[in-house]
């Protein structure tokens, strides 16, 4: 069991689907969904939600702060 | 344990600034400008000096900049943000002043603010975002346009014989000595916001010790105008501009970096 | 204690400006009005009144310090001469679409290009059409003295203030050249900070301090918003014509003929005068001071009284338009004025109305006149 989980909340309405956020991911948590926003772009998703730390990397580099980050300790 | 349990508000841990306001950015998805607005304004809230800095937008794809920025700002026509933000830390010696101005703005028309305003050692931050091309017109040359880089007005090419090399406006003005400190950074990897975010710190920092002019250039993909995908660019970035404007500090604290 | 003194009048305007209570000037050298920044560079203000004064690295330079330094309300000014007024007018058209308060001043020299060192008075149609690009205009002042020099820097700066809007002081190179008695007006403190703030607060970038943030711009992408600032400056203007214009009428209520003239030609004109009125000649003159907003109505009456009029400017002929707009062509309208720099004297005045005007039975309306310099 991990000592720490994470998960991130996408604002899908302001995501751009620019996919800067999928490579700086080393848990390879991020995917691009196949639905749109109201602008037409597929948004970024939690493919793999478990595997998030919410190490906050994928938010630090999203040029449009569309990324929050959750991390809560977890008793092992 | 669910998804839900963890997204509680207690658990944020990151989340964008409550001083960037609600405006959709303009600019394209992917762009290292977004990334730049919203890292000047996550370290002006951390420092809690926004009630008294005064942004100053230029023309180009950041004009639209004081539409993201919550604090006050004032757009100055394309070149002149320099002498415009000048004038303000002049008349308001209190005050932190920085401009946000692209290449163009910076090295092309502003040339002569830019290096008078170093030269007389203005006590502000430029940020400059160097994406080697003009965004906002739609992707022409630029004077840090790289040798033999596609543009609509070098469409075979930047040609050295012709247009000049690449400026190094970043490593000329580094020698006036009313420069303080001077960067060179990135914003496509956390590792680099996270250094960039430390040197815009300091250039703030700088300015409430009154030590002169912080300059930092940050080098930017420019989806649009270099017609790729922001990854792509931000990897062709890597390989193509960081040699010729090679990342790090150039000027700490005075001195000049060997 | 105001003071008597006598003074060039660059170097009048230069102190005016101090005492005025002015927080920054931005200048660069270009002759003939450099003794504005050589005096207060000498002055050092910032010792008397915490004026900032810098010298820029170009005009362009100069006139966006002043745009930076007003956008925090700050009360701020530039000086330039004709070649360097060119450089200043995105900034100037900038200062207008922003609605930023500032004074700019005008020592005019011969032109086109580089043109000649000595006065002129060939930037007429550059000050007062707006000059820069888009629907604006400058409220213009006129000095014809070193005095009005002196003074209108005061002046200058309500007026910018009451708009917020850029002014224009349009002198030459004889007023700011030629030496005078001044009366210097007492020192007036500059506004402090906190005073600034609970007076401009509202508008300038001062930081938001308790209040929402504010925005200086002169960009608005969306059409409405574009027209409804385009709007609010023609209301603006429209209010200096209602409230602010100004002239003066020297010996017009028995004259059968009239000179308009302003700055260094009014007060030649005013020795032609003498000398036309000693031939018989019953002449009359009309000074315009703000020449935005032009003395529109009084031409128009006076257009009754009178059987010509001759504008008298140093330049080819530009004012002579406004005149003739003004008394919309009811009687002959003639323009006389040497250029290059050639400052035209009073008996050449008075020959150039009697040519053009008296002797001149045919009244060419709607003939195309011939340039009235050949």
């Amino acid at each position: 069991m991990a000592k720490v989980r994470g998960a991130i909340v996408v604002n899908t309405q302001i995501c751009k689907g620019c996919e800067v956020c999928v490579p700086v991911c080393q848990e390879k948590v991020i995917g691009i969904s196949s639905d749109v926003n109201r602008k037409g772009y597929h948004y970024a998703y939690m493919k793999n939600p478990e595997a998030c730390n919410g190490c906050t990397n994928c938010g630090t580099v999203c040029p449009d702060r569309a990324i929050a980050v959750y991390r809560v300790k977890v008793a092992t | 344990m669910e998804v839900l349990d963890i997204i509680k508000p207690e658990n944020q841990v990151f989340c964008k600034s409550q001083l960037m306001t609600d405006t959709p950015l303009s600019y394209c998805p992917g762009c290292g400008h977004g990334t730049a607005n919203n890292l000047i304004m996550e370290v002006i809230d951390e420092m809690g000096i926004s009630e008294d800095t005064i942004g100053v937008a230029p023309v180009g794809c950041s004009v639209l900049a004081y539409d993201f920025m919550n604090i006050d700002m004032t757009q100055a026509a394309h070149g002149r943000a320099p002498a415009v933000a000048t004038a303000i830390v002049r008349t308001w010696p209190e005050k932190y002043v920085f401009t946000y101005q692209g290449d163009g703005d910076l090295a092309a028309i502003g040339t002569a603010e830019t290096i008078h305003a170093c030269n007389r050692g203005e006590n502000m931050v430029i940020f400059f975002i160097n994406n080697g091309i003009y965004g906002m017109t739609g992707g022409q040359m630029a004077p840090t346009t790289l040798e033999g880089m596609k543009s609509s007005t070098s469409p075979y090419g930047r040609e050295i014989a012709t247009m000049g090399s690449p400026l190094k406006i970043t490593e000329l003005i580094a020698n006036l000595p009313g420069v303080y400190s001077v960067s060179r950074h990135a914003l496509h990897t956390h590792k680099h916001v996270r250094k960039a975010k430390i040197a815009i710190r300091q250039a703030f920092e700088n300015t409430r010790l009154k030590k002169g002019l912080s300059f930092i250039e940050i080098l930017s993909n420019c989806n649009s105008g270099w017609k790729m995908t922001p990854n792509d660019a931000n990897e062709w970035m890597v390989e193509n501009m960081f040699p010729y404007f090679p990342l790090g500090d150039i000027k700490v604290e005075g001195k000049l970096k060997v | 204690m105001s003071e008597l003194k006598l003074m060039k009048g660059n170097e009048a305007l230069a102190e005016a400006a101090i005492r005025a209570g002015v927080d920054a000037y931005f200048g660069y050298p270009i002759t003939p009005q450099t003794e504005i920044i050589e005096y207060l560079m000498t002055a050092r203000p910032e010792n008397r009144t915490g004026m900032v004064v810098l010298q820029a690295e170009s005009e362009i330079a100069a006139i966006n310090m002043v745009y930076g330094a007003a956008s925090t309300g700050k009360k701020a000014m530039t000086s330039s001469s004709s070649p360097g007024i060119s450089l200043k007018l995105e900034g100037i058209s900038y200062l207008a679409g922003a609605e930023l308060p500032a004074v700019i001043v005008n020592v005019v020299r011969g032109g086109p290009g580089l043109g000649t060192i000595q006065p002129s008075q060939a930037d007429y149609f550059q000050s007062v059409k707006g000059g820069g690009h888009g629907d604006y205009k400058l409220y213009v002042l006129a000095p014809a003295s070193v005095q009005e020099m002196a003074d209108f820097v005061e002046d200058a700066f309500d007026i910018a203030f009451k708009y917020r809007a850029p002014v224009l002081i349009l002198s030459d190179g004889l007023i700011g050249q030629m030496m005078e008695k001044v009366i210097l007006k007492d020192q007036k403190p500059r506004l402090t900070d906190a005073e600034l703030i609970e007076k401009q607060g509202n508008w300038a970038v001062t930081g938001k301090k308790g209040r929402e943030r504010n925005i200086i711009t002169s960009l608005d992408l969306q059409s409405e918003r574009m027209e409804a600032r385009v709007h609010r400056l023609q209301k603006k203007y429209a209010q200096m014509e209602q409230e602010d214009l100004r002239f003066e009428k020297i010996n017009c209520d028995d004259a059968d003929y009239l000179i308009v003239a302003y700055g260094s030609s009014a007060r030649i004109s005013q020795k032609a005068v003498e000398l036309a009125r000693a031939k018989g000649i019953k002449v009359g003159l009309l000074r315009p001071i703000t020449l935005f907003p032009f003395p529109k109505q009084a031409l128009f009456e006076l257009a009754n009284q009178v059987k010509g009029i001759l504008s008298v400017e140093l330049n080819a002929g530009q004012m002579v338009e406004d005149v003739r707009l003004s008394v919309e062509h009811k009687i002959p309208v003639e323009h006389f004025g040497r250029t290059g720099g050639i400052i035209h004297t009073p008996e050449e005045i008075v020959a150039a109305l009697e040519q053009k005007i008296i002797n001149n039975g045919s009244f060419r309306h709607h003939k195309t006149r011939e340039s009235s310099i050949l």
